[in-house]
Order: structure tokens, then C-alpha cells, then sequence
């Protein structure tokens, strides 16, 4: 392939940190040599189907598997009662109270089933299309219970229940109050004091994180050794709480992430099918194969999102914000998953944004519902954060007549502050809100559209045009252990890197941190190349196989430059360290008389007596003339525990026009400028700021997961569950500042996120500033272009919209819930 | 992900593929460019006995001129359509709605006729095919009839073909005197289906509208003509005014679905505002 | 089942397949051509998109015996004697690709889409591939990409663009 690079001349070395490398990735991905899990092929391999639940709530009366096990080409079939004794729960890592309630997750169901697609049976067959055709003939008789959907419902009185061996459907209440903490003052005396007091509700829809590449697992037993591939964002952590759910010894278990195609917090679980491919494998003694349709996948994997949040805000008649009290309703769906209870956690410190709130106060409670679990999706609290806090300060502007940048400027944390704590605690370590600002500002042409919108006022033309803001900041690099102790989360936050240096003066580095699309080949490269001296091309990343890479993390919460890549940089301080004390031995000099610069070790003052450090590797793989005792190898490990998070953040713009006729509402521009501290890549980054945009506006504008009366997934497929093409986004202009987080040794904040927790609120208020002067002051996420008209013509917040599918489907089930179609079904549309 | 297991068959004639549906069982299943047949089938929301593939019956391909019609092969597929050149010269409006039809891959496979037969409401076509008065050729082993668009659509992807009968040709009345097309689609985002939209045709005369034509996709069971707006577009002054008032009209006679995508009465107010945009469009103003 | 015989990336095979079989499951379980994947099962996300007889469609809703007779393309067969196909190059350049699961097929759409139109604009670009989903890249730099390609497959000077990345 023409990918490799022909060798640049000797010259002066340019350094790799800040330049848009091309990614190293690339080369498989672009020819279809990649190793997706579902390309697994292993002799003798079985398939696995898995049947699931068409009912959102009941007693399982009967299970009839004798059908299915008649099959041609089925090989076994096993009911939840089959695994009762083996297969614990899936684990909740995150037991935010100490009084949570976690009615446990059983990987099949054996008595009850508690959401629509939750697993009931598991076929196991010699091909994936017998599998599939026995999924129909398995018999399970249902005794419906009420169906809890509504989360207000659910903690009023006399709510039916989700879990009836369990008292409410509440599973924890987590209070932060600032006045209690000693971060600020007391939040009720502030309210009660205050000239101002603007209260609102806003809904966080229910959203699905809906990565490309459909999950999929495979275990391979091996005597008593088991080999599991998975698309998986966490290898390491899965591999732990296998062993403790299985009881296979953790030593006898190696989990592999190959090339994962996305995840976005939806693959950060440890999911009921993964244990189910374990438990077959080692009861049948078989490699075994599952991998989900995409139908499966919107109706049984996590999803995000989903909250109810009540807001007030508190400030004088200058607009001083006095006060912020949050009460918020956490979806969990119907079971804890691995962190479930944690997502509005995170977010709780969150909710003041880039402002001096004197006091706050933040309620939370998580609720059960009979629908899919809900855990990390990409921000995993931060947007729900950022989403109200940005939309209040928007309403408060109202209340108050203030322009909303005049407000967020009198009151956010000027550049001179940092580092600032928060009424929530946190210290911001660095930034410049104002510069950011006026970066965006002029990439949007500001003054230009607000010229525009006052004309199509006065005109008032049909399609009218808004801007929105969204001055954000937020907590990465997840993150240091002491404090997710603190938080009573289960594991700690560091990251762990390796590196090794070959006899040829290759390098191999090791990670923790497993990527999914993230260009960790590329980035950690550039990061080795500087400082090691190396070329580019010499590096080569190894990571997401537990036999590789013994020791991690994984990838979440923009962790992975910000703790991972700092745990490279600390591996390479510690390779140079041992190197340099064998180029003394080599160079007849003391180490304190060596420059070490470009890759080679020099005598200070002594001109040509470099000794490069892939030669240094040589030497030490020899060993013949090697430092008295110092062992023969200059490889070293490294792991790296924060001190603090990092706060990126951005100022984000976005210019909409609503066409009030129709309601439909068109992004006519979208600036952002994000500072995320130093950029190792800014291809990489620019891309990760694109993506992130796409799904924040996504879930403005499109995405919803929707549940009729029965708690069926109206929204389960991709006909209905609407993830944008080209054609539906805009063109993004996108710009950085750059103020290095002091917190790691590379200087970066995180990027993963930004772009997907800022831009949801900018969306949302520049539709609501289009028509404001209409008498609209919220709109329901996504803003439908029937909700957008409602909320013009009849008021309101556009309201729920029928739950009926659209004529795809007839709003049918798919094969896998129960196995036949429903009268009304058919796809629609002229194909 | 797979269809439940079903007998094939691949005719190469029209008579063949009669013989084939007839001898296929008690549920067959005619197949043309399986762009919404084979999803239904992946879901196992259709699982027929036997498929009778269209794909090779060359003699259903094609669009011809036939004297004061122009005949498009019930196989012809979208991407052809679009790019034909008779088409283009005497029913422009087929080929603009018909680059709004899902994706371009799909409209390789997918055909003019198979839309049709499969007569979805949302489908963007049937409501075309209804504003330009098509007819719609049907073979059947005892031979050929003919039937107007307008007893074509019968009901929710239901027409008037027959069991063992076969779509094999549709049949474009060219339209004396000066027309304008316009096709006006409101959906939510690229390749989903029309949530509602107009079909409008209208022919002026020295600056007044003097006949239009309207269809509406997805506002009832099948696509419907809006004929209280062709009412009151005969013989008019072609000005904002006029075609504005008409407009109120298209929702008359109407019974959309409420569905995520809108609720009824939503439908009915946007099928006003677009056969607006349509007529004015169509009309040149 | 039914015997087909079909060219596959200039290969030919004969094999038999139930009428039920997919295209996609024939190329990626019987031919080892897993290069091309199924990312959804409503004929959506367009990632198994090949050229059939030279034209894009969604290999999941063609079946495998109705490609009998015919020759099918994949993302592994548009490179040739160690050259990447313009739009690869393309895709790698403009970055064009994060986590790369949309890519085969978004890379087979776009070259049907230049075939077409070899000098598309922002917007037809954007409805060019309105048949591919992509999770990761908000599509920006697949529109840089695709027009990068369609000018250098129209023979034009494509943008000067740096050194490609190293092999991985």
C-alpha cells in the first residue's frame, strides 16, 4: 500500500506534538482489512439468538422450549432458570448512596421480566440463520404486570411499581448542598433573599447512543482459559467483573477489544450478552458467536440521557446570580447497569457551569421504569448539566431584559480568577470565557445575523432566524482516584502505559486505554516521537487485549490523552532516565554531563559524540557492556493518577432559522471556539469536536427514544430512531484558544465530549430566541417540526408526540421481540 | 437480520413470471426491485413461500413514446427514471419527486412500478402518478386490463391488482397546452418518508391558472387528489392571493395517520401550506 | 439451493446459497469478504453498500442469487497492485474516517456518487451519500474528502495535501 511515508531527510526534528499528523489507523479501516469482532471465525464455532421479552412488564408463567430445541441445526436452548445458579447480576460499579437500592440485573430473566427486549432465552445453534429461525419457536407465556413509564407518576402516590419486591421506584436520592459542603452559602436563604427567582422545567429526553458498529462477542474456552473478543470500549474492566460474576479466576480470562467501531459510552458495559456467551461457552465447552441486529441493539443496549429537571435560578435586578437549586429525576430504566446511578452523579457538579453561583443546591433521585437501562452516553451527565444551566441562564435573561451574552458575561469566572472553586467544589484550572466568546462570535458573523433577524422581524417574514449561546465548561480526564473514592465509585481513575524499546530501535508502546475511533495509534505516537526522539514512524501502540496490556482503564469521560497519554509521557521520562544512564556508561561521561535532544545523548560541550536512543536499545538487547548492576533493559511502565480533572470549555453558536409555517427548523450556521488545552493533533481534534457537534445537535433536533403506553420502543430501528445523514447537518466553523491544563504533563484538557455537551442547549436556545416575540418559551427535545409549530400556534412546549411508528413499520415489533409482525406492519415509502 | 427461508423463482418473461406467481402457492410474493420488500423480509414481518423476482424480465424495462402517452416499464428503476429523456420532456414531475425517494442506492434497485403496486402513502409516487392521471397496464393469465390511477389505490398498500396479476406497465397521458410541476415533500431528515407532501400540475393561459392538479402524499390510507383546491383553480387570476385561498382547501376530504411524525390535525394544516408552495411554484409565481 | 456464479473483486466463484441468503452474508461468510459489514437491518446506514454491476446498492437488501451473472465490487477491490483507490486516499487525508466502521461503505457510495457527478458541491455532496450513516465524524471531512476524490478522479489537481501517515 502506498501508506508508508518515505523517510525525510536528515534534519533539524520537528516537533510531533501540535502537527496534523494522518492517522496510523487508517490503512486498515479505508481498505476493509479490519478486525471487527463479528469477523471472528473459529472452528467449530456455535451461534447464539437471543429471545427477548415483547412485553415491558410480567411474571413468566411458562417456558416452553421444546420446539426450539427440535430445531434443525440447534444445538442447545436455555430459559433464564437455566442460568439462575451461575449467572449472578450484571454489576452496578457506582453505588452513589449508601442506601441505594439495586434490585439486581439478571443476564436472562428467570421470574419477571422488566423491559421490552430484556433477554428471556438464548438459542444456541450450529448457524447463525438456525439460530435465528428457532427464536420464533420458543413458547413463553406472560402474566402481565402494570407498566411504569412516567417518571412523575412513578414517585406520586399510589405509582404502580416497577420492581414489586422492592417498596417505591425510587433507587437512591444523592444531595449535593453547597451550604453543607462549606463550598457556598445556604442555597434556601439565598432563594428566599433573592429580587429574582426564575423556575422551569426541562426535559432531557431519552436518547440512544446508537454507535455503528453493532455489538458483538465472541468466547473461545481453552481447557479452563477463556478467551473473550467483545466490542467493547473497557476490556479491563470487563475482564474484572467477568471473573466476579462467573467466578472464572480472573488469572484463566483474557479479554480482547479488536478494532471497535464506536462507542460513545454504549459499549462502556458490562452487558448481559457478554455473560451469556460466557456461561455457554463454558457449559458447552465451544467457541461461541453473538452479534445483535441493529434492532436488538436500539432496544436492549443502554441508553442515555433521560431526565426531568426542575430549575430555579436566584439574582438581584442587575442580574447577580444569587442562587441555583436543581431537582432532578434520573430515568434508570429498569435495572442499575454499570454505572447507571452515576451519569447524573457526574453531573451534579456540573450544573453551575462557568459561574459564580454563591449557593447551590443539587437533589437528585433515580428512578426505576420498565424500559432499557440507562447509563453512560457521550457527556454522561455533563450535557443534562450543561443543558439546563445554559437554557436557564437564557430565561433568566428574558426575566430580567438582559442581552443573554451581557448576563453569562457579568457572571461567569473572568480569565484573571483561575484556578476558581465553585459553589459545587470543583477547582477550574484555567481558561478565558471572554476570548473564546470573541473568537465565536466572529466566526459566526454575529452582528451580521442579528442585523438579519431584527429585519425579518419587522418584515415579519414566515421564516424567522435566532441565535443561541452556549458558554460551557466541563469536567475530563475521568479521572483522579481519590476523588471517584470519594464518590463511592467502584474502581479508581488512573491510566497505565508501557513502553518497549526493540533491538532495532523500534518502539512498542503499551496503553491502557482502549480506543474505538480515537486515533490513540496516531496520537500516542506523536507523544513517544517527542519524547523519545524517535521517528514517527518507528512507534507502534499496542492496546485492548488484557494479555497485551495487562493494566487499564479503558476509554471514557475524554480520559484518554488527559490520564493515558500522560501515563506515555511518564513511561518515556523513565525509558530516557535508564537510557541515559547507559549512554554515560557508553560515553565514559556522568549523566549529569549528558544533553539528551533529537533522540541522542551528547556530551555537553563535546561535539559528535551523540548516541541515539534506538542505538542505546541495541546495545541494552545485547548487554555485552552494560552499566554495573543495572538490569539489561530500558523499558518501563508507567501509571498516572490526576490530581484534578481538566475543564475544558467553549463558547458555541448556533444560528437558526424556523420556518413558522411549517414549524421546521434549519441550522443556517454553527460556530464554536473550544479551548482544550494543548493539541497533540489537531486533525484528530477537529474531528472529535465535528462528531461530538453531530450528536449533540442530533439530540436537539432528531433523536428520541420513544415508548408507547405498553412500554413497546416505538423509535426501534434506524426508520424511526432518526441518526442525521450529511444532508441533515450543517457545516461546522470551528476554532480553538489554548490554555494548558496544568494538571498533566502534556498540558491537554480532553476533547471527546465538548462538542456533544455544548452544543445542545445552543441549538435549543437559538430556535427559542427565533420565536420568542411569538410567545414561546421552551420547546420539548427533539424539536420536531410538529412541536416547533404547536408551541407557535397553540403554546406550550409542542408537547408529546403520538407514539404510533411512522409508516415504516406500522410501529412493529421486530423479529426478535416476539417473532411475528403485526397486522399493520409493512415498510413504507417508494422502495 | 435473515428472511425466513422461501422458494425463488427468476422469470425472464412476462409470461413466465404469470406462470410462476400462479404456481408459487398460497403465498406469493412479486418482487421487483426489493428495496421494500427484502427489509420486511430481513424483519420477518413478510414471510412469503415463494419470491417471483421481476429483476430479469427485460421486457417490463424502459420507458417508450407511445403517441399521446409516454409508457414507463413497471421495472424501470428509479435512478433510470430520473435520468430518461421522455420523462423529462413530458412528465418532469415524476423525476422530481422521484430524486427525493430514499437514497441513491436504493434508487438503483428500486423501481417505478414497484412503488406503485406496493402503494404506500408515504411512498412519494402514487400521489404523482394520481396528479398526472397514469394508467395503469395489469396483466393476468386470462390477459391485460387497464385501470385509472384513480381506481388503482384501493386502500393501506392495497390496489387493484389481483392475485397472480402483475403491474407491468404505467401509462403517462402527455398533457396538452402549457404545464407547470411542482413536487413539495416535507420530511425530517434526508431519507426518511414524506410526512406529507404535494404533487401539484397547473396550466396557465396567458397569466391565469386555468386547471391544476393535485395530489397528496400520506394524507389517508392512499394517495388522494385534493379536489377542493383543483376547484377552485379553475380559471383563476394566477396571483398569491388566489392560489392561497384555494389552498385551504386541500385538507377537505382527508383522514391522515397520527404517527411520531405528526398528529392529524398537524397534517392536515401542513398540506395546506404546501400545496401553497406547490401551486406556487408549479404556477411560476 | 441455487448455484450462482459470480465476479467478486475480479475473482469468480460458483457456490450454492439458500434464496434467502443476503448478499452481504454471502460475501462476508461464504467469500471471507468481511471488509464490508451490516451496521443496521432497515436498509438505513448504508454500510454494506457495493457496486453491483458497477452501481452502489445496499448489499443487505440484494439477495445473494440475484447477483448471479454478475460483477460485484468491494472496499477490497478498488485498490489495485498496491494503489489506493482516489477515495481512500481521500478518506485517509481528509480524515475523513474516526472509529472506520461506516467506511467501506461510505467510501463505495461516494465513488458511485462521483461516477455520477464529478464535480459535486458541498450540498450534493451531502445528499450523495444521504444513504450512509456515520456516528463519528459529523460528515464535515467526508465532504472535504469526497471532493478531494472526485477531483483527482476527474483528472483535476486535487489540493496539495501532506505525506501520507505511515503504515500501521
Amino acid at each position: 500500500m502506498t501508506l508508508v511515508e518515505e523517510p525525510v531527510a536528515a534534519q533539524a526534528p520537528e516537533a510531533e506534538i501540535g502537527k496534523a499528523r494522518l492517522r496510523k489507523e487508517d490503512a486498515r479501516l479505508i481498505t476493509g482489512k479490519t478486525t471487527w469482532t463479528d469477523n471472528m471465525v473459529l472452528p467449530g464455532m456455535l451461534h447464539l439468538a437471543v429471545v427477548r421479552s415483547p412485553v415491558a412488564h410480567a411474571k413468566i408463567t411458562n417456558v416452553d422450549l421444546t420446539a426450539a430445541q427440535q430445531a434443525p441445526g440447534v444445538i442447545a436452548v436455555y430459559s433464564g432458570r437455566d442460568f439462575a445458579d451461575e449467572q449472578g447480576s450484571i454489576p452496578c460499579a457506582w453505588p452513589v448512596t449508601p442506601d441505594m437500592v439495586n434490585p439486581g440485573h439478571p443476564s436472562v430473566a428467570v421470574e419477571e421480566v422488566n423491559h421490552v427486549g430484556e433477554a428471556v432465552a438464548v438459542i444456541v445453534a450450529r448457524s447463525k440463520t438456525a439460530a435465528q429461525d428457532a427464536v420464533e419457536l420458543v413458547d413463553i407465556d406472560y402474566d402481565p404486570l402494570p407498566v411504569v413509564l412516567d417518571m412523575e407518576k412513578a414517585v406520586g402516590q399510589d405509582a404502580h411499581l416497577c420492581h414489586d419486591h422492592i417498596d417505591s421506584n425510587e433507587s437512591f436520592n444523592f444531595v449535593f448542598d453547597a451550604g453543607e459542603a462549606g463550598t457556598g452559602g445556604n442555597t434556601e436563604q439565598a432563594f428566599a433573599d433573592a429580587e429574582v427567582v426564575v423556575s422551569r422545567r426541562f426535559v432531557q429526553q431519552r436518547v440512544i447512543p446508537a454507535f455503528m458498529e453493532p455489538r458483538s462477542v465472541v468466547v473461545q474456552p481453552q481447557g479452563d482459559n477463556y478467551t473473550m473478543w467483545a466490542a467493547t470500549q473497557i476490556p479491563h474492566i470487563l475482564r474484572v467483573m467477568l471473573a466476579m460474576i462467573t467466578g472464572v479466576p480472573e488469572h484463566k480470562l483474557r479479554v480482547i477489544a479488536p478494532d471497535v467501531g464506536g462507542g460513545f459510552g454504549g459499549k462502556l458495559q458490562v452487558t448481559p450478552e457478554e455473560v451469556i456467551c460466557m456461561l455457554v461457552a463454558r457449559r458447552l465447552g465451544k467457541p461461541v458467536k453473538w452479534t445483535e441486529t441493529r434492532s436488538e441493539s436500539l432496544m436492549s443496549a443502554h441508553h442515555g440521557r433521560d431526565q426531568i429537571q426542575y430549575i430555579d435560578i436566584a439574582s438581584d435586578r442587575e442580574g447577580n446570580v444569587k442562587g441555583l437549586r436543581c431537582r432532578i429525576l434520573a430515568d434508570m430504566g429498569a435495572y442499575l447497569r454499570l454505572v447507571s446511578p452515576g451519569v447524573p452523579v457526574l453531573g451534579a457538579f456540573m450544573f453551575v457551569g462557568i459561574y459564580k453561583f454563591p449557593a447551590y443546591r443539587f437533589d437528585c433521585r433515580g428512578i426505576f421504569t420498565n424500559k432499557v437501562p440507562t447509563d453512560a452516553y457521550r457527556g454522561a451527565g455533563r450535557p443534562e448539566a450543561t443543558f439546563a444551566i445554559e437554557r436557564i441562564m437564557d430565561e433568566l435573561a428574558v426575566e430580567l431584559d438582559m442581552d443573554p451574552l451581557e448576563l453569562r458575561r457579568k457572571n461567569w469566572i473572568k480569565a484573571e480568577e483561575f484556578p476558581f472553586t465553585t459553589a459545587a467544589g470543583l477547582e477550574y484550572d484555567s481558561g478565558d470565557y471572554e476570548q473564546a466568546t470573541q473568537q465565536a462570535l466572529e466566526l459566526l458573523g454575529y452582528d451580521e445575523l442579528r442585523a438579519e433577524q431584527r429585519r425579518r422581524r419587522e418584515s415579519n417574514d414566515p421564516v424567522q432566524l435566532g441565535i443561541g449561546f452556549s458558554t460551557f465548561t466541563e469536567m475530563c480526564g475521568l479521572a483522579p482516584s481519590r476523588v471517584l473514592g470519594s464518590l463511592a465509585y467502584g474502581a479508581g481513575g488512573w491510566e497505565n502505559a508501557s513502553i518497549r524499546m526493540l533491538p532495532t530501535g523500534k518502539v512498542e508502546v503499551v496503553t491502557g486505554s482502549t480506543p474505538h475511533g480515537q486515533g490513540h495509534e496516531t496520537a500516542w505516537s506523536q507523544l513517544v516521537a517527542d519524547s523519545l526522539g524517535v521517528p514517527f514512524e518507528d512507534v507502534e501502540v499496542l492496546h485492548g487485549d488484557t494479555a497485551i496490556s495487562p493494566r487499564g482503564l479503558d476509554t471514557y469521560g475524554s480520559r484518554s490523552l488527559v490520564v493515558g497519554g500522560a501515563a506515555v509521557m511518564k513511561a518515556a521520562d523513565k525509558v530516557v532516565a535508564k537510557a541515559r544512564r547507559v549512554a554515560a556508561h557508553l560515553l565514559e561521561a556522568s549523566e549529569e554531563d549528558l544533553d539528551f535532544s533529537g533522540g541522542s545523548f551528547s556530551v555537553r560541550g563535546t561535539p559528535g559524540t551523540g548516541l541515539s536512543i534506538q542505538e542505546i536499545a541495541l546495545a541494552t538487547f545485547a548487554a555485552h557492556n552494560f552499566p554495573d548492576g543495572m538490569e539489561p533493559s530500558i523499558d518501563a511502565e508507567a501509571t498516572f493518577d490526576p490530581v484534578n480533572f481538566s475543564f475544558p470549555h467553549g463558547t458555541h453558536l448556533c444560528a437558526m432559522e424556523v420556518d413558522t409555517e411549517t414549524g421546521m427548523v434549519k441550522i443556517r450556521k454553527y460556530a464554536c471556539v473550544d479551548d482544550v488545552g494543548i493539541v497533540v493533533n489537531p486533525l484528530i481534534v477537529e474531528g472529535q469536536v465535528h462528531g461530538g457537534l453531530a450528536q449533540g445537535i442530533a439530540q436537539a433536533l432528531y433523536e428520541e427514544a420513544v415508548y408507547d403506553a405498553d412500554g413497546n420502543l416505538t423509535t426501534g430501528t434506524f426508520v424511526d430512531y432518526l441518526v442525521p445523514s450529511a444532508a441533515d447537518l450543517p457545516h461546522f466553523d470551528t476554532g480553538n484558544t489554548v490554555h494548558a491544563a496544568p494538571g498533566n504533563p502534556i498540558g491537554a484538557k480532553g476533547v471527546g465530549e465538548a462538542g456533544c455537551i455544548a452544543s445542545t442547549p445552543a441549538v435549543v436556545n437559538a430556535a427559542l430566541d427565533a420565536v420568542r416575540h411569538l410567545g414561546v418559551s421552551d420547546i420539548l427535545m427533539p424539536l420536531t417540526p410538529e412541536r416547533v409549530w404547536r408551541a407557535i400556534h397553540q403554546g406550550g412546549d409542542g408537547g408529546d408526540r403520538a407514539t404510533a411508528g411512522t409508516n415504516a413499520y406500522g410501529g412493529a415489533q421486530t423479529e426478535t421481540t416476539a417473532g411475528v409482525s403485526t397486522d399493520a406492519s409493512s415498510l413504507g415509502g417508494d422502495r | 437480520m435473515i428472511p425466513a427461508a422461501f422458494a425463488y423463482a427468476r422469470p425472464t418473461t412476462i409470461d413466465e413470471a404469470l406462470q410462476a406467481v400462479a404456481s408459487g402457492g398460497e403465498d406469493v410474493k412479486i418482487m421487483a426491485g426489493g428495496q421494500s420488500l427484502i427489509p420486511v423480509m430481513r424483519l420477518r414481518l413478510a414471510a412469503p413461500e415463494t419470491v417471483v423476482d421481476l429483476t430479469k424480465v427485460a421486457e417490463l424495462r424502459g420507458v417508450r413514446d407511445d403517441g399521446d402517452a409516454i409508457v414507463i416499464g413497471a421495472m424501470t428503476t428509479h435512478s433510470d427514471v430520473i435520468s430518461d429523456p421522455l420523462i423529462a420532456q413530458h412528465a418532469p414531475l415524476i423525476a422530481e419527486a422521484t430524486e427525493t425517494v430514499a437514497d441513491r442506492q436504493v434508487r438503483h434497485r428500486g423501481t417505478f412500478g414497484g412503488a406503485l403496486a406496493h402503494a404506500d402513502p408515504a411512498g412519494d409516487l402514487p400521489a404523482v402518478a394520481l396528479a398526472l392521471d397514469a394508467e395503469f397496464v395489469i396483466a393476468g393469465l386470462g390477459g391485460r386490463r387497464t385501470v385509472p390511477a384513480a381506481e388503482f389505490f384501493v386502500d393501506y398498500l392495497t390496489t387493484a391488482l389481483a392475485e397472480g396479476e402483475l403491474l407491468v406497465e404505467i401509462r403517462i397521458p402527455k398533457l396538452p397546452g402549457t404545464w407547470g410541476m411542482h413536487y413539495e415533500k416535507f420530511n425530517r431528515v434526508a431519507q426518511a418518508w414524506s410526512i406529507v407532501a404535494v404533487a401539484a400540475l397547473v396550466r396557465t393561459e396567458g397569466g391565469r391558472i386555468a386547471e391544476a392538479r393535485i395530489g397528496l402524499t400520506n394524507m389517508g390510507p392512499t394517495p388522494l387528489r385534493a379536489s377542493g383546491v383543483e376547484a377552485a383553480l379553475v380559471d383563476v387570476e394566477a396571483t398569491a392571493e388566489s392560489v392561497a385561498a384555494a389552498a385551504e382547501h386541500a385538507a377537505e376530504g382527508t383522514s391522515p395517520s397520527s404517527d411520531l411524525n405528526g398528529q392529524a390535525d398537524y397534517r392536515e394544516h401542513l398540506a395546506k401550506v404546501l400545496t401553497r408552495r406547490a401551486v406556487t411554484v408549479a404556477a411560476g409565481l | 439451493m441455487t448455484q450462482i456464479s459470480v465476479r467478486v473483486d475480479g475473482a469468480s466463484y460458483s457456490d450454492d446459497v439458500e434464496p434467502r441468503t443476503l448478499l452481504v452474508h454471502y460475501l462476508r461468510e461464504q467469500l471471507g469478504k468481511v471488509g464490508t459489514v451490516v451496521g443496521c437491518d432497515t436498509s438505513n446506514c448504508g454500510a454494506c453498500t457495493v457496486h453491483l454491476d458497477g452501481e452502489a446498492v445496499k448489499s443487505c437488501t440484494v439477495f445473494a442469487v440475484q447477483a448471479d451473472g454478475s460483477e460485484v465490487t468491494t472496499i477490497e477491490g478498488i485498490s489495485s497492485n498496491g494503489t489506493l483507490h482516489p477515495m481512500q486516499k481521500a478518506f485517509h487525508e481528509m480524515h475523513g474516517l474516526q472509529c472506520g466502521f461506516c467506511t467501506p461503505g461510505m467510501i463505495m457510495a461516494s465513488i458511485d456518487l462521483v461516477n455520477d457527478n464529478p464535480n459535486p458541491s458541498d450540498d450534493e455532496v451531502r445528499e450523495g451519500i444521504e444513504g450512509n450513516l456515520c456516528r463519528c465524524t459529523g460528515y464535515q471531512n467526508i465532504v472535504r474528502a469526497v471532493q478531494q476524490a472526485a477531483a483527482e478522479m476527474s483528472g483535476g489537481t486535487a489540493p496539495a495535501t501532506e505525506a501520507l501517515g505511515a503504515q500501521s
